[in-house]
């Protein structure tokens, strides 16, 4: 026979009201859950092994290739004396962290509505879970932009070791804006059609295919409250060793980032307690 | 007597039904944030046609450390509605719980299983979302494979699984999940006769040892021997509450099972298709045309299902029946358009009945999809409709029948003979 613990836990329930806290203890208690989510996720979408892996490796690079076609090539705009593909990959690596895990969480919540429905845990882990799982695809991506780096023997630099930190604030954003995605995709089943126009249209506004010298003067301003300029323009100064560590606009991305990982999760929380009934 | 586990104060659940949106079950959202963005969003729904259904209305009682407690009443009685406030999955509209000690959910097994995955893999994946952390689970791991018995297979993907192991599976994780307040719902009806009697060991393990559970099931005969008192809920109410004896005796007086999916089945809003016929209710019938609540495994069923037509004729109505394990995958169907009996003219209401002679299949719990097309076009769709239980039958008439989990879920007529 177990002798029972005696874990002194004390849980009201009742219906919340307004803002309900984020609970960020009870998220770090089930940290293990969104790494197994995010593992599962992995684990599906490699399954079918060696074909699996290869198109995460070509998908980058294919993108790659054609924004150094279109923008390179046939527009002629700068990559600032780096050769366009390299240029673009570095802007795509980042960029497609941040996309995919928006729709990812997009969907996350409906296609976990199974869960959502019969088990009790912080639902934030869904959407965390989902950008987690993005980022085992982006590391592969970044091995390949390694090789191609030494393809081109480009030299490495020191500010290479800005990388970590520059990854932390691209996830941080990614998880930010997917809690505000899924749960607007709960709410409204029609959210999830604007969602691709709404990266589309994100993705023009970054520097992911063109450099962000060719923005005019006037319009700076604006454009560095995209947080993801900050951190493209980042991730090529630290792998391609272009450009000037623009703290100013780090600094932006950094705080956009907090605030929209906040925010998001403040909404998400404000929004979930209705998931159950409405999934 | 013991310290109090659960305190359940006036709790009431509302779930407001849009009229407007087809019954879609929504909450309010005139508190949201949202409620502003939702203009340009949806199409000037308004929502001013709301029905309240009340599935719980003013439910107060105590639980205390140790109580082993069974929910019972009839289907809509408001179980699982309370099953799901105390486990958080949904919050009440009025009231409040308050829960002493680390909670452990089994609202259905099977939860967060994917099928593509292994054994093994699920283990980790079902143990984290029921709350346990992976070292835990390292640390449980070979118990629970133990218990589930199917050390073999572990590392094979679940979809090559019959539904009796998996099922074995997912229950040997949730009973490891050591929780001081133990919630239980229906899942004892599942595996083989063997194997429910493992489970229900289980629980009363977790019982004696001083932990407080709440079960729900219809199954009344698991329910006087796991529980000492039982809590009958009607209409949201709860009506009696009692020693186990005297609340079972109740409850079976007052229920009838064929008014029970009657009403379930005409009240589903989650269903799809144009409505041009829908399915209102259904009944299992034996051969003597008595109405049971199981089919037996070698004896003739019939399966009865109620309909009402909205349209003003149906030509070429196509009914069709999928039986699924509780993993979702198809056992069998049962269609006119296999048989090449596709319906034309039908009354505006009445019974549509298909008779099986022997039915196939071994010992469990199945369920019922229903479906019917007109001309070609989806007229009705109900998924899960009828939670159909199957008890074995001498079906080969020799007394024997498969006993090994993995001896497959089908039975088929069949000799030998022998040749020099």
């Amino acid at each position: 026979m177990t002798k029972i613990l005696e874990s002194g836990i004390h849980i009201r329930i009742q219906r919340s009201k307004g803002w309900a806290g984020l609970r960020l203890r009870e998220l770090w208690a089930y940290r293990d859950l969104f790494w197994i989510l995010a593992w599962r996720d992995v684990k599906l979408r490699y399954k079918q092994t060696a074909l699996g892996i290869t198109w995460v490796i070509l998908q980058p690079i294919l993108t790659s290739g054609i924004f150094a076609v279109v923008f390179g090539m046939l527009a002629k705009l700068p990559s600032d004396n780096t050769p366009y593909l390299l240029f673009a990959f570095a802007g795509t690596l980042p960029w497609t962290l941040f996309a995919q895990s928006l729709q990812r969480a997009g969907s996350s919540l409906v296609s976990g509505s199974e869960l959502i429905s019969k088990v009790y845990f912080p639902r934030l882990v869904l959407p965390i879970a989902s950008s987690f799982s993005v980022l085992v695809d982006f590391f592969v991506g970044l091995v390949t932009l390694g090789v191609l780096l030494l393809l081109y023997q480009t030299p490495f630099t020191w500010n290479l070791l800005a990388l970590p930190g520059l990854v932390l604030v691209n996830l941080l954003i990614s998880v930010g804006v997917s809690f505000w995605i899924s749960a607007f995709s709960v709410h409204y089943r029609d959210f999830i059609y604007a969602l691709p126009f709404l990266i589309q249209a994100w993705m023009y506004a970054s520097p992911v295919a063109y450099s962000s010298s060719i923005v005019p003067e006037q319009w700076k301003a604006l454009y560095v409250l995209n947080p993801m300029v900050g951190i493209i323009e980042g991730f090529r100064w630290a792998l391609l060793g272009q450009g000037e560590f623009s703290w100013l606009s780090f600094a932006v991305s950094l705080a956009v980032s907090i605030v929209m990982f906040f925010s998001g999760a403040m909404v998400f929380r404000r929004i979930e307690r209705g998931f159950a009934d409405v999934i | 007597m013991n310290k109090l586990a659960i305190h359940i104060e006036n709790v009431s659940k509302v779930y407001r039904i849009d009229a407007t949106t087809g019954g879609a079950v929504s909450r309010t959202l005139q508190d949201d944030l949202v409620s502003l963005a939702r203009k340009p969003l949806r199409r000037g729904a308004s929502s001013t046609h709301k029905q309240e259904i009340w599935a719980l209305r003013d439910v107060s009682f105590d639980i205390h450390e140790g109580e082993v407690v069974g929910l019972i009443g009839r289907n809509g009685a408001g179980k699982s509605t309370l099953l799901k406030i105390l486990s958080r999955i949904t919050e009440p509209s009025a009231g409040y719980i308050d829960l002493y000690g680390r909670v452990g959910a089994l609202l259905e097994v099977g939860t967060g299983f994917h099928t593509e995955l292994t054994g093994r893999e699920n283990i980790y994946l079902s143990g984290a979302i029921l709350g346990m952390r992976k070292s835990e689970i390292d640390r449980k791991f070979d118990q629970i494979v133990e218990f589930s018995g199917v050390e073999q297979y572990i590392d094979t993907p679940v979809k090559r699984y019959s539904s009796g192991m998996g099922v074995r599976l997912a229950f040997a994780v949730a009973a490891h999940l050591e929780p001081e307040i133990l919630l239980v719902d229906e899942v004892l009806a599942v595996g083989d006769a063997a194997f429910q009697k493992k489970s229900l060991g289980k629980m009363s393990e977790v019982a004696e040892s001083g932990r407080t559970v709440v079960f729900v099931s219809h199954n009344m005969g698991a329910i006087k021997n796991l529980c000492t008192r039982a809590v009958l809920l009607e209409g949201g109410q709860a009506i009696a509450d009692g020693d186990v004896d005297s609340v079972v005796q109740q409850y079976l007086v007052t229920a009838s099972e064929k008014g029970e999916w009657h009403t379930e089945i005409a009240e589903r809003t989650d269903r799809k298709g144009n409505g041009a016929l829908r399915f209102t209710g259904f009944e299992l019938r034996n051969s003597r045309g008595d109405v049971v609540d199981a089919a037996v495994s070698g004896e003739a069923v019939d399966f009865v299902l109620h309909y009402q037509r909205t349209a003003d004729s149906l030509q070429n109505t196509s009914i069709y029946l999928w039986l699924r394990d509780a993993f979702t995958k198809g056992m069998l169907r049962l269609g006119t358009d296999l048989t090449g009996q596709d319906f034309s003219d039908l009354p505006s209401q009445g019974e549509l009945i298909c008779h099986v002679t022997r039915f196939p299949l071994r010992a469990g719990r199945y369920y019922l999809d229903l479906g019917a097309d007109i001309d070609g076009v989806k007229a009705d769709r109900v998924i899960r409709a009828v939670t159909l239980d199957v008890i074995d039958g001498d079906y080969y008439g020799s007394g024997k029948i498969p006993r090994h989990p993995n001896d497959g879920d089908v039975l088929c007529e069949h000799r030998w003979d022998a040749c020099a």
